[in-house]
């Protein structure tokens, strides 16, 4: 059995929950499973629970104020050099996949991002291209793997495991890296994100216009969630990008997505396609969007969102 | 101050995507191309720092001849200097595309001086390997950051700030330049070409280098298409008789 070693993703301290995706995935390729935490944070009972075996937590100065790229990277690839792991695996996020690929550059070997299916010695696999619409079938040559497992493609179970063995690892980061650490943050309004709401109300072209969001923006107020958007409305600048659902914009996984007037290129359902329900509203019977949805409504968003809202709020009284 | 810009020819999907019959690449018969939606952001970015600050706009990228065409798009919407680093046009994995351009780009300094920013998109639109960027800002030492959504270059102090897109909002990062940052859309709304732009574009030398270097240890077998999803639509009726199943849904999903 290989041994693996998973990279833990955290907001210091708060560990990801795509970390748990890495540890599910890791469990299909083998039982002796270590994992990195960069800082001096205490999640070996998290980690634990969905089958780590090993903790390992780095420290380093550089480590324990706030992420950086290269710090957590060049830690990943010291303690590679150092513990010989078979496998490394990544939850496929932004964060993940740029801290394995300063790992990869820092060893000079080959990362694989994205992965959906992997065999067992992960010297061949099946890796997203396109944002998920077309898939690449590809071979691995390297001493060690490295890999990051699409994002939103497995759900998380948790596994029968004791707790796990906790080492401390000190890696040498010269003083530099310094220079690509979080120096500090600009917060939207607290309250739901695109990215973490349960439900996402969106609109596309056929919206005509910033105005045409209001009625959405109704519903989405009264269901707790977010309005999102296509690509071809914040390209006319009717909403700002952070709405944008797409392969370019924002991956969401609510419980429902209500796509409204939205046709379904590409670029957007790869954004959408993780969401849990996807009801269509749509004029066109045969647009992609339609014929992908769980569920769908045939007519005119204009006439049905408000009608929904009327429905929604008489319900409530 | 200089610019650098990387970009990849891709081709410009609609609603589904084709596979050649020798699954090796996607079929473009009747698709155009274009460079991937990130990088847009990145040639305006250049474009726009390049007439606030002064200096010049290089854009680069690595693939087939027919790449001039992006390389032209780029000059016309204001960059000046373009650069092909040419192949034969087959897909180059990540690895050794990093090692060509790093190379290039240790060329074109040694000729003109540093790059105080290269910019890279985010992640390709086709391959999306999300790692020539940090390769090559690895190889030439640099500080570099992904998802970016915001640059301030400070000439004075030597920092460029950069804000990287998180869930909820930016993180801050402050890096001496030179830099390399891999950028995201939504950085800016990429401005349309002029009819002056096209004609400028027509004009300028794009110097070609011949690509050389040696390749990883990720080989592409083939491409496929994801399995196709049942798609057992359930109608829930039409136009606004359908409002209260539609309640209903979100009665029975538990989300109202």
């Amino acid at each position: 059995m290989p041994e693996i070693l998973v990279l833990a993703e955290h907001d210091r301290g708060t560990l990801d929950g795509a970390t748990l995706e890495a540890l599910t995935f890791a469990r299909t390729l083998g039982s002796d499973i270590a994992v990195l935490v960069c800082g001096d944070f205490d999640l070996a009972a998290q980690l634990g629970e969905y089958g780590a075996t090993k903790v390992y937590v780095a420290e380093h100065d550089l480590l324990d104020s706030d992420f950086g790229p290269e710090a957590w990277g060049q830690t990943l690839a010291a303690l590679i050099e150092d513990s010989q792991p078979d496998i490394v695996i990544a939850c496929g996020t932004s964060k993940g996949n740029e801290v394995m690929a300063q790992a990869a550059a820092r060893l000079d070997v080959p990362f694989v991002a994205n992965c959906l299916q992997v065999e067992a010695d992960a010297e061949e696999m099946t890796r997203v291209q396109w944002g998920g619409s077309l898939l690449e079938r590809s071979t691995l040559d390297a001493e060690v793997k490295l890999i990051s497992l699409s994002h939103h493609s497995i759900d998380a179970l948790a596994a029968d495991a004791g707790s796990p063995e906790v080492e401390t690892f000190e890696p040498e980061l010269a003083e530099s890296l310094s220079r690509t650490v979080v120096v500090g943050r600009e917060m939207a309004e607290a309250g739901v994100t695109l990215a973490t709401a349960p439900v996402v109300v969106g609109g596309g072209r056929a919206t005509g216009g910033p105005d045409g969001f209001a009625p959405l923006e109704e519903l989405a107020a009264l269901l707790g969630g977010r309005v999102g958007c296509s690509r071809a409305v914040t390209n006319n600048g009717w909403r700002p990008h952070s709405d944008q659902v797409g392969q370019t914009g924002t991956r969401i996984a609510p419980e429902l997505y209500i796509a409204s007037g939205i046709s379904g290129a590409i670029q957007h359902w790869v954004g959408a396609m993780a969401s849990k329900n996807i009801l269509a509203i749509n004029t066109d019977p045969d647009a992609n969007m339609v014929v992908k949805a769980d569920y769908a409504v045939i007519g005119d968003m204009h006439e049905i969102i408000p009608a929904v809202v009327e429905e929604v709020k008489r319900r409530r009284g | 101050m200089r610019v650098l810009v990387c970009v990849k020819r891709v081709p410009a999907p609609g609603a589904r995507i084709s596979i050649t019959a020798d699954e090796q690449s996607v079929d473009t018969t009747h698709l155009g191309f274009a460079m991937s939606p990130h990088e847009e952001c990145a040639v305006e970015e250049a474009v726009q720092m390049v007439e606030r600050h002064g200096g010049d706009a290089t854009v680069l990228t690595l693939g087939p001849a027919e790449a001039e065409e992006q390389l032209r798009y780029s000059a016309s919407l204001g960059v000046n200097n373009a650069v092909l680093l040419r192949t034969d046009g087959t897909a180059w994995d990540p690895q050794r595309t990093a090692r060509a351009i790093a190379g290039a780009v240790e060329t074109l300094e040694a000729a003109d001086g540093p790059f105080d920013l290269i910019l890279f998109g985010n992640e390709s639109a086709d391959s999306g390997g999300f790692q020539v960027g940090v390769r090559v800002a690895n190889k030439l030492d640099r500080p570099m950051v992904n998802a970016i959504k915001g640059i301030v270059p400070d000439f004075d102090s030597g920092l460029v700030t950069a804000k990287r897109d998180i869930d909820g909002g930016f993180e801050v990062y402050a890096m001496a330049m030179p830099a390399v940052l891999g950028v995201k859309e939504g950085l800016n709304l990429p401005r349309y070409p002029t009819m002056r732009g096209r004609l400028a574009s027509k004009k300028i030398d794009v110097t070609v280098i011949e690509a050389e270097a040696d390749a990883g240890g990720q080989a592409k077998i083939r491409l496929l298409s994801p399995p196709e999803q049942e798609s057992n639509t359930v109608r829930l009726g039409e136009g606004v008789a359908a409002a209260p199943a539609i309640v209903d849904l979100f009665e029975e999903l538990g989300v109202l």
